[in-house]
């Protein structure tokens, strides 16, 4: 069995280093309390199956914010493309883990594919443009989520379609955007009603910051005084970006900081973000459990309209009510960790989820029914 | 013969006849099964109890590298008559066939199946052929009942599992599951893995005679390592507690599972068992495993203790979770 290419970040002696660092920078923190907020669902996920979340100081609050773009996705986006793959001569592509989220009623693309839905799992963007010039006569919508990660990719297809010149391929813009996301919690901190969440500090998502750099997070210790440090998956990597912002807290020195610079320049990737406007314009976009937020996610820009699948299969998001009972929203605000959730582990379970976070594998619900904290 | 399968050959008529002289009699000849009567007549050449399992086989795609759906049709049911600490001895196999399957397809699975019912040292000594209209079925399914002497005292069982035993594995988890993923979704970058698709039969003989009492065998095919554990630790109620570090995954299969979001404790095994025993019998069980060609990566992971029926992972970084267990089919993550 040869060595894992990044086993050295899981090191055991140094993460007990790293471990040590971040207690001695915790003790000088008034109240000896972090509570930090990661948005991205690798993190979540690294947190829980590393067991590094059970090696926590006691004072490191570990909160799982909107990083699931399956869990963000709102229920009348879901409803929208379900509606989508109910159409004649459409074949819908689509992530894996978008199958099971279930819409207004329950109802999933599974169901959609039971009835005779033609959907297919595809692994990049581009085997939905295989699809579209294998099947000419149907109209493939590739159902594009994610955040400024996944975006760029989907630019890139979009620009190899015009370049086939296969028309029948077009796309459901479910795109969202992290740096207006963090505003608005931070935000809701501050005036929401229900008590507020208190995010001392943010994890930032590594892979998001390959392609935004350092910049557009420039806001979060200016304007809002939190720390907020770019993070690696590994243990190590996650561990070092705790201790960085233990320290500013402990210094009162907000900034941000990038702890993953084996991946990401400060400065992003400004080529996949030309792609990326060339194609898209921010747009305001619902996200689930916390609602509008203003410029949040990505349209495609006039030019490019006849890619847009809801504007040719002429859908638009419905009014959906809330699904009853479900805490999704608190739980992405970092109000209510999940277990807090009346429905969790009850009603809520992975087999039979009733909001997202229980249903893609990097949301937080899930997260915690799956790697839970052994007593 | 037709270059594909027709309705005709499983009509009971001439046609059906040809397909199973030139084809099934051709490849698993053996002196039981070429009698044809109605049924086969049956000597077992040991006494002791039977042990009887049946298990009906779909896989796509139907050939892949380490395997195909003719090999996992034999080791399957090989292997899981062998779990109840039994010598499989014979098998029945029911081919299930949609009309237009190339002949030459069959002829390639029923040899694979020929091939690794001669390595188990088992004998087909029955069958049946329906072939149905295109659509019916997906090209084929085949299934396979097999039968054999259990040579243990007490048979291992998932009840047996008891505090202060320890838990070994034959090998490395998740190749099965990675290969037909790989090859079911066109995954180029996944090219060397492989199937573990192999015959446990002799291996788990070899343990049962090296050790005074293995208490379970099992082995983790679909749902893999952490539902077959925690099916254990229900069935046994008992803590199952392993050391992550200590479980054997291929780096190729480790690497895949990292870029495809999917957890290779979670992917089905074909080749591979899951032996529970007492610890002091711990080193003879694995030196045993580890003569056998399919078990030299076998490894000691874990431990049973007192507790709740759950499954624990110490993390190479020396935290603490649960191993739950899967709920449904592992998809793909977006990023």
């Amino acid at each position: 069995m040869s060595q894992h290419p990044f086993a050295g970040f899981a090191d055991p002696a140094l993460c007990r280093r790293l471990l040590t660092r971040l207690e001695q920078a915790l003790s000088d923190i008034p109240g000896r309390r972090m509570r930090f907020m990661e948005v991205c669902g690798t993190h979540t996920v690294s947190i829980f199956r590393s067991g590094l979340r059970s090696l926590l100081p006691a004072g490191v609050e570990h909160l799982s914010g909107p990083g699931c773009p399956v869990c963000v996705t709102h229920d009348a986006e879901v409803a929208a493309f379900l509606d989508m793959a109910g159409r004649d001569g459409v074949i819908l592509a689509t992530f894996g883990d978008l199958l099971r989220v279930p819409g207004p009623g329950g109802h999933t693309l599974k169901h959609a594919q039971a009835q005779g839905a033609r959907i297919e799992i595809v692994y990049s963007p581009l085997d939905a443009l295989t699809l579209a010039a294998a099947n000419p006569s149907a109209t493939v919508v590739f159902l594009a989520i994610g955040f400024e990660t996944t975006a760029p990719t989907v630019a890139a297809t979009l620009m190899l379609a015009d370049q086939r010149k296969l028309d029948n391929f077009c796309i459901f813009s479910l795109h969202k955007l992290v740096p207006p996301a963090l505003r608005a919690l931070l935000d809701d901190a501050r005036t929401g009603d229900a008590p507020a969440c208190g995010i001392d500090a943010f994890l930032l998502p590594g892979h998001v910051s390959t392609i935004l750099g350092l910049a557009p997070y420039a806001f979060l210790p200016e304007e809002y005084g939190v720390p907020a440090v770019v993070g690696g998956f590994e243990p190590a990597d996650i561990l070092l970006a705790l201790c960085l912002m233990a320290e500013q807290l402990r210094d009162k020195k907000p900034a941000v900081v990038n702890a993953y610079p084996r991946a990401v320049g400060d400065e992003g990737n400004p080529r996949a973000r030309s792609l990326l406007e060339e194609y898209f314009m921010p747009a305001d976009a619902l996200w689930r459990g916390i609602g509008r937020i203003p410029l949040s996610g990505l349209g495609l820009r006039p030019a490019y309209t006849h890619r847009d699948a809801a504007q040719r299969l002429n859908i638009t998001l419905p009014e959906v009510p809330p699904l009853p009972g479900c805490r999704c929203g608190d739980v992405l605000r970092g109000r209510l960790t999940p277990p807090q959730c009346p429905l969790f582990g009850k009603v809520c379970t992975p087999a039979s989820p009733v909001g997202p976070c229980m249903v893609s594998t990097e949301g937080s619900c899930a997260a915690y029914f799956k790697y839970g904290i052994p007593a | 013969m037709e270059d594909c399968i027709l309705l005709d050959a499983g009509s009971g008529g001439r046609a059906s006849q040809r397909l199973i002289a030139d084809c099934f009699q051709r490849h698993f000849s053996n002196t039981i099964l070429n009698r044809m009567d109605d049924a086969a007549q049956l000597e077992m050449d040991m006494q002791g109890p039977l042990a009887m399992s049946t298990d009906s086989y779909t896989v796509t795609p139907l050939f892949f590298p380490g395997g195909s759906i003719g090999t996992l049709a034999v080791h399957g049911t090989v292997n899981d008559v062998s779990m109840l600490g039994a010598r499989p001895r014979f098998l029945s196999c029911a081919f299930i066939i949609e009309e237009g399957l190339p002949v030459e397809t069959l002829e390639r699975i029923v040899k694979d199946m020929a091939e690794a019912a001669q390595h188990a040292g088992v004998q087909i000594v029955t069958g049946d052929t329906k072939v149905v209209q295109r659509g019916a079925c997906d090209r084929i399914f085949i299934n396979t009942t097999g039968i054999g002497v259990i040579t243990a005292d007490p048979a291992p069982s998932g009840h047996n599992a008891k505090p202060g035993d320890v838990v070994l594995v034959s090998g490395a988890m998740g190749d099965h599951g990675l290969t037909i993923m790989a090859h079911r979704e066109g995954l180029s970058f996944l090219s060397d893995v492989q199937s573990d698709s192999a015959p446990l039969n002799n291996m788990l003989q070899n343990v049962l005679h090296a050790v005074e009492e293995v208490h379970v065998l099992r082995d983790p095919t679909r749902g893999g390592l952490a539902t077959t554990l925690n099916e254990i630790a229900q069935q046994s109620e008992v803590s199952i507690v392993l050391e992550e570090s200590a479980i054997p995954v291929h780096e190729s299969v480790r690497s895949g599972c990292s870029f495809l979001g999917l957890d290779p404790l979670y992917l089905a095994n074909e080749g591979k068992c899951i032996c529970i025993l007492p610890a002091a019998d711990a080193d003879a069980a694995l030196e045993a495993m580890r003569k056998s060609p399919y078990g030299r990566e076998a490894a000691i992971i874990g431990r049973v203790e007192e507790g709740k029926p759950q499954v624990r992972l110490t993390t190479p970084i020396g935290g603490q979770r649960l191993l739950g267990m899967l709920e449904g089919a592992q998809l793909p993550r977006i990023c």
